[in-house]
């Protein structure tokens, strides 16, 4: 029988499956999520729990007149009901975000956007406390609405922001990055020059399970417990601190296993400050747990980037520069999370995989009346927005010389002996070999086969195209001197203990949201100590048994968590060197290591294993000086670069001229993170986010109608891919290692979020080229292709 | 109101709310938290449950009209000791991360093997249609329904999976869709050795 405790035998093959180390490896987190005996936040419930609910606002831009709550609070399962005059009391009406700017936790002077907090019931079950919302009678003075960030800086656009002292227009910030001088010199002596406006639209990463917080304050010891949807526990526990003024030694954030994050869930909602609030005011705990039509509409957006881009090349296709401005919709508060010096993210890695003469990008942030975001949705701080632009110039490039794509970019990459490289807005590039990926990845797809397809059907007025994407990622924020959030640096800790037996325990500062990371470091472990995987436990989630660090976002987690780890294993290895050489009455520089035991150089029969080594250490072996006993060690990992993970991708799209509807009919997906933890779990990263592309590309938008309704606020019109929309994937790789990586291993989990809208948007646009169309905003659906096919392509607001 | 019904092959009879849905029964009530609520418009399917054997939305149906049926939800899914090989399937071929469209998803892999002992590829995709999973792109779900399909004997017989049986069934799985990629794989190693 397959027995639960015996599991798993997989059978694929037996030492591969079970590796001591790198290999695929199934997960260990798996066991649990297969039974429903996951740990979610909404499965938690502890005694005289009570439910919170919130007010929304129903438009986007409204004065406060009044709100009258005595109906609710009478309802007779109604514990309390806190509006922004309560909170005001508390100095708790505002919270800082993690852009140095404020975000209002429940309205007191006027509402911002569609959706926005307005009050907050706590009841005896969510039931109740629905019923009681509708028992709030709230006076709204609706206000013209500021909707287009194209608008927000006319000098008669409403002012959003008038809770910000002296504050006159709808402006946040300007950033740039470059050599404008130099970029405008190279654009003057160039051959050809294209531009296009290309408009990123808003859209959501809407995780499956959506954002929720239980919050415990135990008064009499002034200490809050708060289980949250979080992937930075560490962070918020830091912030919770410094806003509701609880000291730091008496908050516990505990992020339980999580349904999918994406990046929805780094940032400090009012939800759970609501749940805090309740559960301060109650005496009791308190559950907020958000639908998904509040999912959609508060929380972080992704994207909503207007970018003109231009690029300029010489009459055979050498690219010589890059320069775009662009207009970002920040929505009412800018709460965009990303390093404090960067508003922008890391967009001014828009120079891509190319050897550019120069570049520049100017970026300019402004309020609307939506809700707050920016940086979500695999993202890594913006590059989603700068692989788009730069792979579409390169694609209209192509088109305006008439060279093929996939030629035009094995021309400008940046070639393998020029690594590191220095691009020319300030990125040192660790390393790259791009051509051999490009090349695989044709190969893979039967590149010259599929042209000469496409030639054939568009003889006989079919409609197919073939798109590529090359991009170039940074993943793995980062180093301390240049990154931090709210002044908390980049960095990440780890700490490692042996037991007497020789099992483990990593406990790192990351948190996993569905990648593995029980499974992965435990694997990073395995392969520096040799102990198997299943006998490491890693400790996540949990702020009062883990160390300091920021969190899983930005494909961060393996550069600079997964650096701590291999890290903090060395150190227990070089220490178990030491405590070995004691034990076997040698000089440590006498021994040698091999996967999981030290030897004697010369006699390999002569050694002791970890496990051995481990129960010496807690034993009475006498141990050399300055070695103390046990056998661990902890440590702080401040990356000192970025990793640059690449890819090539290729996509083939069918389109119907009938009604303009857009098959994916395959995808060719070549990744390069260097060295690969766990082939299998990486495989499945790369699946997801290419699915995020096909909803990017195709379905995905959270619009806006002129009122300021949202009108993707639910999954009836908000779509997302289901098992038809997309193809069976294929996946291929090629490993160009970090060199300055503890195990040469780059970032993954957002490469192909990042990477395949442009290879699918680039195959649309090949496939109507027979209409003199180059170029069409996301999302291709069938309308919007359709009204492209007619000649009346739209921008998508 | 007074509602019974069976679940996972346990009677039960409970005091309700007329209106409280099937799925806050199964998780407030039974404290069956693998059954998961993912949106409110009942697109997303994370909250699927077996009604007699058919895969229901739990979100979509009221407790009260499952009065006097069987329900089965995934912590119902393994017998005693004995995963369902969905439930193996998933594991083996990676068919989920953060798990939260999991159970979901396997209960309707379950009723669509019930019916269909070897579906392909296109009725396992239209068979999971309602029901959307952000971490996976659906390709290894596909194939962790397929590795059930191709070893039905644990669920049937409590029959021990036999190794090496499984190893060449599996290898066939991959083989259908990942051949061409381990070929392209090793050669893009060569590349860099």
């Amino acid at each position: 029988m397959t027995l639960i405790e015996d599991h798993p035998a997989n059978p694929a093959a037996g030492d591969e499956s079970r590796p001591i180390g790198y290999g695929r490896l199934q997960r260990k987190e798996d066991p649990r999520f297969v039974r429903g005996k996951g740990h979610y936040v909404d499965d938690i419930v502890l005694p005289g729990m009570l439910h919170g609910a919130i007010l929304r606002a129903p438009v986007a831009h409204a004065r406060l007149v009044s709100i009258d709550t005595s109906e609710a609070l009478a309802h007779p399962h109604v514990h309390a009901v806190i509006t922004g005059t309560d909170l005001q009391a508390l100095g708790l009406a505002w919270a800082p975000t993690l852009s140095m700017d404020v975000q209002a936790v429940l309205v007191t002077d006027k509402v911002r956007f569609q959706g926005q907090e307005v009050a907050f019931v706590v009841a005896d079950d969510r039931y109740a406390a629905r019923d009681a919302l509708e028992l709030i009678r709230v006076e709204y003075e609706v206000l013209p609405p500021v909707m287009d960030a194209r608008t927000a800086l006319a000098a008669d656009a409403p002012v959003i922001r008038d809770d910000l002292e002296g504050r006159t227009d709808n402006h946040i910030f300007d950033w740039e990055a470059g050599d404008a001088a130099e970029t405008d010199a190279v654009f003057a002596s160039a051959d050809v020059v294209v531009s296009q406006e290309i408009v990123y639209p808003r859209v959501h990463p809407a995780p499956m399970e959506t954002c929720g917080a239980v919050a415990d304050f135990d008064a009499v010891d002034g200490r809050l417990t708060l289980y949250e949807t979080t992937q930075a526990p560490h962070a918020h526990r830091t912030l919770f601190a410094m806003v509701a003024g609880i000291p730091e030694h008496k908050i516990r954030v505990v992020s339980p296993d999580i349904g999918g994050g994406f990046g929805n869930k780094v940032g400090i909602y009012p939800g759970y400050i609501l749940a805090v609030v309740g559960s301060i005011v109650t005496g009791k705990p308190v559950k907020w747990v958000e639908d998904r039509s509040e999912n959609l509409m508060s929380t972080s957006f992704a994207r909503d980037y207007i970018m003109q881009g231009e690029i300029a090349a010489t009459k055979d296709g050498t690219i010589l520069g890059l320069r775009t401005t662009v207009l970002a919709d920040h929505g009412a508060f800018n709460a965009t999370a990303q390093p404090t010096k960067y508003p922008a993210g890391f967009f001014h890695i828009f120079t891509g995989s190319y050897d550019l003469k120069a570049a520049h990008c100017k970026v300019t942030g402004v309020y609307t009346n939506k809700a707050p975001g920016g940086v979500a949705y695999a993202c890594s701080f913006r590059v989603t927005e700068a692989v788009y632009l730069v792979e579409r110039m390169v694609d209209i490039l192509a088109a305006k010389l008439g060279m093929d794509p996939a030629e035009l970019r094995l021309k400008n990459f940046i070639k393998p002996e020029q690594f590191p490289y220095a691009n020319k807005t300030g990125w040192e590039y660790d390393s790259g070999n791009y051509e051999p990926t490009m090349r695989l990845s044709m190969q893979m797809a039967g590149y010259d086969e599929l042209r000469r397809e496409q030639k054939e059907k568009r003889e006989r007025g079919e409609l197919m195209g073939i798109g590529i994407s090359f991009f170039t990622e940074t993943v793995g924020a980062g180093p301390r001197k240049h990154m931090d959030i709210l002044g908390l640096g980049m960095n990440d800790g780890a700490e490692l203990r042996v037991h007497p037996t020789g099992k483990a325990v990593v406990r790192i500062s990351v948190q996993s949201q569905g990648q593995g990371h029980e499974t992965t470091f435990a694997q990073i472990v395995a392969e520096e100590l040799g102990i198997p995987p299943e006998d490491i436990d890693v400790v996540h989630g949990d702020t009062d048994q883990t160390p300091f660090g920021l969190g899983t976002y930005g494909s961060r987690s393996t550069p600079v968590s997964g650096g701590a780890v291999a890290l903090v294993a060395r150190k227990v290895r070089e220490k178990a060197k030491f405590i070995a050489a004691a034990m076997l009455e040698t000089r440590p520089e006498d021994l040698e290591w091999e996967k999981g035991r030290w030897f004697v150089k010369g006699d390999p029969s002569v050694g002791k294993t970890i496990a051995e080594i481990a129960m010496g250490a807690h034993g009475t072996v006498a141990l050399p000086e300055g070695i103390d006993g046990n056998l661990d060690a902890e440590v702080t990992y401040d990356p000192p670069n970025l990793t640059f993970p690449f890819g090539a991708y290729i996509c083939v799209v069918d389109i119907d001229p009938g009604t303009g509807r857009v098959v994916v009919r395959r995808f060719i997906a070549v990744d390069d993170c260097g060295t690969r933890i766990n082939p299998m779990i990486i495989e499945g990263q790369v699946h997801g986010g290419l699915t995020d592309g096909v909803g990017m590309a195709l379905m995905e938008i959270i619009e806006f109608d002129k009122e300021g309704n949202c009108l993707g606020g639910s999954f009836m019109d908000y779509l997302i891919p289901t098992a038809m929309e997309v193809p069976d994937w294929e996946t291929g790789y090629t490993v160009t290692p970090s060199p300055h990586h503890p195990i040469g291993a780059k970032g993954i989990g957002e490469s192909a979020t990042v990477g395949s809208p442009p290879a699918i948007v680039n195959a649309v646009v090949d496939a109507l080229a027979p209409y003199g169309i180059t170029h069409m905003d996301m999302p291709c659906t069938p309308a919007r292709v359709w009204e492209a096919m007619q000649g009346r392509p739209r921008p998508p607001i | 109101m007074q509602v019974t019904m069976t679940v996972n092959g346990t009677d039960i009879t409970e005091e309700i709310e007329p209106r409280v849905l099937l799925v806050h029964f199964i998780r407030d009530v039974l404290r069956l938290t693998g059954t998961h609520w993912g949106c409110d418009t009942s697109n997303c399917g994370t909250c699927v449950v077996l009604m007699d054997g058919q895969p229901v939305k739990s979100c979509t149906v009221l407790a009260a009209m499952a009065d006097g049926h069987a329900i089965t939800t995934v912590e119902g899914l393994a017998t005693g000791a004995v995963l369902d090989p969905v439930q193996q399937g998933f594991m083996e071929e990676h068919g989920l991360q953060c798990g939260f469209c999991t159970p979901g998803m396997m209960l309707t892999a379950r009723a669509l093997l019930d019916h269909n002992p070897h579906p392909d590829d296109t009725e396992i995709r239209q068979a999971i249609s309602g029901q959307i999973c952000r971490c996976t792109g659906y390709a290894t779900i596909v194939r962790s329904i397929k590795w059930a399909a191709e070893h039905p004997a644990a669920a049937e017989h409590g029959d021990t999976v036999q190794s090496d049986t499984a190893q060449s069934d599996t290898g066939q799985s991959h083989n259908t869709a990942q051949s061409s990629n381990t070929a392209q794989s090793q050669s893009a190693d060569e590349v860099h050795a």
